[in-house]
């Protein structure tokens, strides 16, 4: 391939590609994220590419294999096109039934067809699935059209389109005022208006600039930005590239965790493509616009995901933050003026300069513009990646996409924003969510994690979890925050131990204030919310651990009990083998019901699993 | 460790410091630790500070200083593993290997590691066995797993 030196090219280029595709022609789509590789979605790719190939088929219908569809929990999934017939938990010995019925016959396949839970009936097509109907997949809907390592698929849904107008008709001023006027803000956390902190990037003193993609995406249970990395590598390296311009700067790093592998190749492939076509590189497009990208791989230290830590981190030294007096847009990597977004804010880009800023501004909320994705997991029947306008209600999201609470359990809260977040009970279940409304109620938006907690989670080991996360992850460059948030986690640990006393919450939160007000960046500065908010909106909770010396979730250790119900014990013996330490008494083929001797039940919770009669009980 | 291996790595970042953490993550994926007399070997060739380079060794969780055993295990410790008892996990593991996160066992068969979260939330509870996951796990799915490798073990 020769590179493309202009505009024309391109969509010579795209005619090109497009005049050689057939939209009618069958094509079999099967998802290869994470999720789904864990699901085991590799054989069946290999199965189909057999089936065909068997029967002599293969040019007549395509195969590909795609980035995250989302709807991770129904894994592997397939999605026969043209005709987006979804199957869902395909298993390898399915792709022959797929290929004769569905593709040669038009017929659907009705055990592989999503059930609604509630009334039974079988859902084929893709887009009148629940989780997916109510979703807007405007960043994220690409994924499960096109390969990631295919820069021929995304050109021929129209990628690098929006680079091109940038480049060749736009002066970089009118790239900022039309992100400024679209009311982008940063996805990454902090929500930062993304059009003015490329306005004052561009602005600074100084020869040289960079911009930079923050793919260090560490809340534990968040995920989207890993799978538009993975499925859609060129719409982040879009969004880079017309940035860099619009700022002055030449040189880009993509900044990724290491835990992400697949991520990192999908990048790589990306990279090399772009600059082999010439969106990357010396004079692109013609334009005489200079710009490249590296790869940084993370080292799996959560303060990473700061802006100045993820500098220090990317010259080679501890990811430690700084104080920023000076901000990272004056004096960042190398001292240079430096302008970071998170990938999913990048990756808005592209679409904002193809559909304008008035058809951007029409979807979110007044302060809250376009669309977010966030990664819907915990306790919820449907676990995935969604991606809505900004303005819908967490109830929305949880039941009407999500599918409810998993067993018909009671909800109790959904945890938001990380281990910056908070948790937000049933009460606000009708909350619009957007940046400034889960700020209000003590949460925040971060990443796009949404953790659904039901009955069985107690809501002062989520807040031990977490202080637990951030005293391990704190950089321990500021006392409050270093020694703050280890105290605090030897305070939670003593109330989840029984151990608590009159005054630990009145402690917690002087504690939570101190490490908020004098730790120098965010992860200091939310550190506490966690657990001023579990104290806001579970406080009964929390009296009950120490007062009562209960649990009422039934998760502390300490203050639980497993015991036997005589009456609905079929004296099996499961649990008896079950148990690790002899805690069992009784005798299989006896008459006597089994009995747990609590001097020696170490709380493990064998029995309890190994029970198929719901014969044990925790109190 | 031999030399010849460090020197390569260093050659292909060009003996940039600034390349500091991504040559360290090489060797770690090739030793699965740092071996001291590479980091030592780093300093000299890099000509920066020995402490700089333990600095950055000891504070970013990816690296190890210790040598890890033949089969790793990773707990993942996300917040959705969590709430679906990823704990209970590592107790269990905790009590049959008989060491805690961040151990290798004395005959360096096992490692146990946590790790914050994979982002394969809806397999969760998740663990990972020599890169290869299980998801849906629970305290007797993993006593039955660990023991396919200690069996294997016997065998080999």
């Amino acid at each position: 391939m020769k590179r493309i030196s202009s505009p024309e090219g391109l969509e010579t280029e795209r005619k090109r590609i497009l005049s050689a595709r057939d939209p009618n022609k069958p094509c079999i789509t099967v998802c290869t994220g994470t999720g789904c590789h864990a699901a085991g979605c590799y054989p069946v790719a290999e199965a189909f590419r057999e089936v065909l190939k068997k029967n002599g088929i293969a040019g007549r219908i395509d195969l590909r294999n795609t980035g995250c569809h989302g709807f991770c929990e129904k894994g592997p999934l397939v999605v026969v096109h043209p005709q987006k017939i979804l199957y869902q938990r395909v298993k390898p010995e399915d792709a022959e039934e797929v290929v004769s019925k569905t593709i040669q016959k038009g017929k659907t396949i009705e055990r592989l067809l999503y059930e609604h839970p509630a009334s039974g009936e079988r859902i084929a097509r893709e887009d009148e699935v629940p989780f997916y109907k109510r979703q807007r997949r405007t960043i994220f809907g690409d994924n499960g059209n096109i390969d990631p390592a295919s820069i021929e698929d995304y050109l021929a849904i129209g990628g690098y389109k929006a680079l091109a107008t940038a480049l060749l008709s736009m002066k970089p001023v009118d790239i900022i005022e039309q992100v400024k006027e679209s009311g982008l803000r940063g996805r990454g956390g902090g929500g930062f208006p993304a059009g003015q902190k490329w306005e004052s990037c561009r602005n600074a003193a100084g020869d040289k600039r960079y911009v930079i993609c923050n793919a260090d995406e560490g809340d534990p249970g968040a995920y989207m930005d890993r799978s538009l990395l993975e499925g859609n590598p060129h719409s982040v390296l879009e969004g880079m590239i017309i940035g860099a311009y619009a700022i002055g700067a030449s040189e880009g790093y993509v900044y990724v965790r290491n835990e992400y592998p697949l991520a990192v190749k999908n990048l790589r492939i990306a990279l090399d493509q772009a600059t082999e076509w010439g969106f990357l590189g010396g004079d692109i497009l013609g334009s005489g616009f200079d710009f490249s990208v590296k790869i940084n791989r993370g080292g799996g230290a959560f303060v990473c995901g700061e802006s100045t830590a993820m500098m220090a981190s990317i010259e080679g030294y501890s990811g430690e933050p700084r104080p920023k007096h000076i901000h990272t847009v004056e004096s960042g990597l190398y001292d240079k003026p430096t302008n970071l977004n998170n990938v999913e804010t990048w990756a808005n880009v592209p679409h904002i300069i193809n559909q304008g800023t008035e058809w951007y501004r029409r979807i979110g909320t007044d302060g809250s513009k376009g669309t977010k994705i966030f990664s819907l997991v915990g306790k919820v029947n449907n676990t995935g990646l969604v991606e809505v306008p900004m303005g819908i209600t967490l109830r929305e999201i949880i039941y009407d996409i999500g599918g409810g609470i998993i067993g018909g359990k009671r909800f109790k809260a959904v945890q938001t924003g990380g281990p910056s977040g908070g948790c937000v009970p049933e009460s606000l279940l009708d909350l619009p969510v957007d940046f400034d409304r889960l700020t209000e109620v003590g949460s925040m938006m971060g990443s796009g994690g949404m953790i659904v907690m039901d009955e069985n989670t107690c809501m002062v080991d989520v807040a031990k979890y977490f202080m637990n996360f951030l005293k391990e992850e704190s950089c321990g460059k500021c006392t409050s925050c270093r020694e703050g948030t280890k105290r605090m986690y030897e305070v939670l640990n003593r109330i989840t131990e029984g151990l608590g006393q009159d005054g630990d919450i009145e402690l917690l939160e002087d504690l939570a204030f101190v490490t908020a007000e004098a730790s120098l960046c965010a992860l200091g500065g939310t550190a506490p919310n966690p657990v001023l908010s579990t104290i806001r909106y579970f406080r009964d909770e929390y009296e009950a651990h120490i007062r009562d010396k209960r649990c009422p979730a039934g998760v502390c250790k300490a203050l639980i009990t497993y015991r036997i119900a005589p009456d609905r014990c079929t004296i099996c013996g499961r649990c008896q083998k079950a148990c690790p330490s002899q805690a069992i008494e009784g005798k299989v083929k006896s008459k006597k019901p089994f009995k747990i001797l609590p001097e020696k039940c170490i709380r493990c919770g064998m029995c309890y699993e190994a029970c198929k009669f719901d014969a044990i009980e925790v109190v | 460790m031999d030399m010849g291996r460090v020197e390569s790595i260093l050659k292909r970042y060009d003996y940039q410091h600034s390349s500091l953490i991504a040559m360290l993550q090489d060797i770690q994926a090739e030793m699965k630790y740092l071996p001291e007399d590479a980091l030592e070997h780093m300093a000299e060739k890099l000509e920066i500070p020995l402490t700089r380079v333990f600095r950055v060794a000891t504070f970013y969780g990816a690296f190890s200083l210790t040598p890890k055993g033949r089969h790793q295990i990773q707990v993942c410790l996300g917040t959705a593993c969590h709430v679906r008892g990823a704990g209970r996990i590592v107790d269990t593991l905790e009590r049959q290997l008989k060491i805690k996160p961040g151990e290798t066992t004395r005959n360096l068969r096992f490692s146990l590691d946590t790790v914050n979260c994979l982002g394969a939330c809806a397999a969760g509870p998740i663990v990972v066995v020599n890169g290869e996951y299980s998801g849906e796990m629970s305290p007797l799915k993993m006593e039955k797993l660990l023991k396919q490798y200690q069996k294997t073990k016997k065998e080999s």
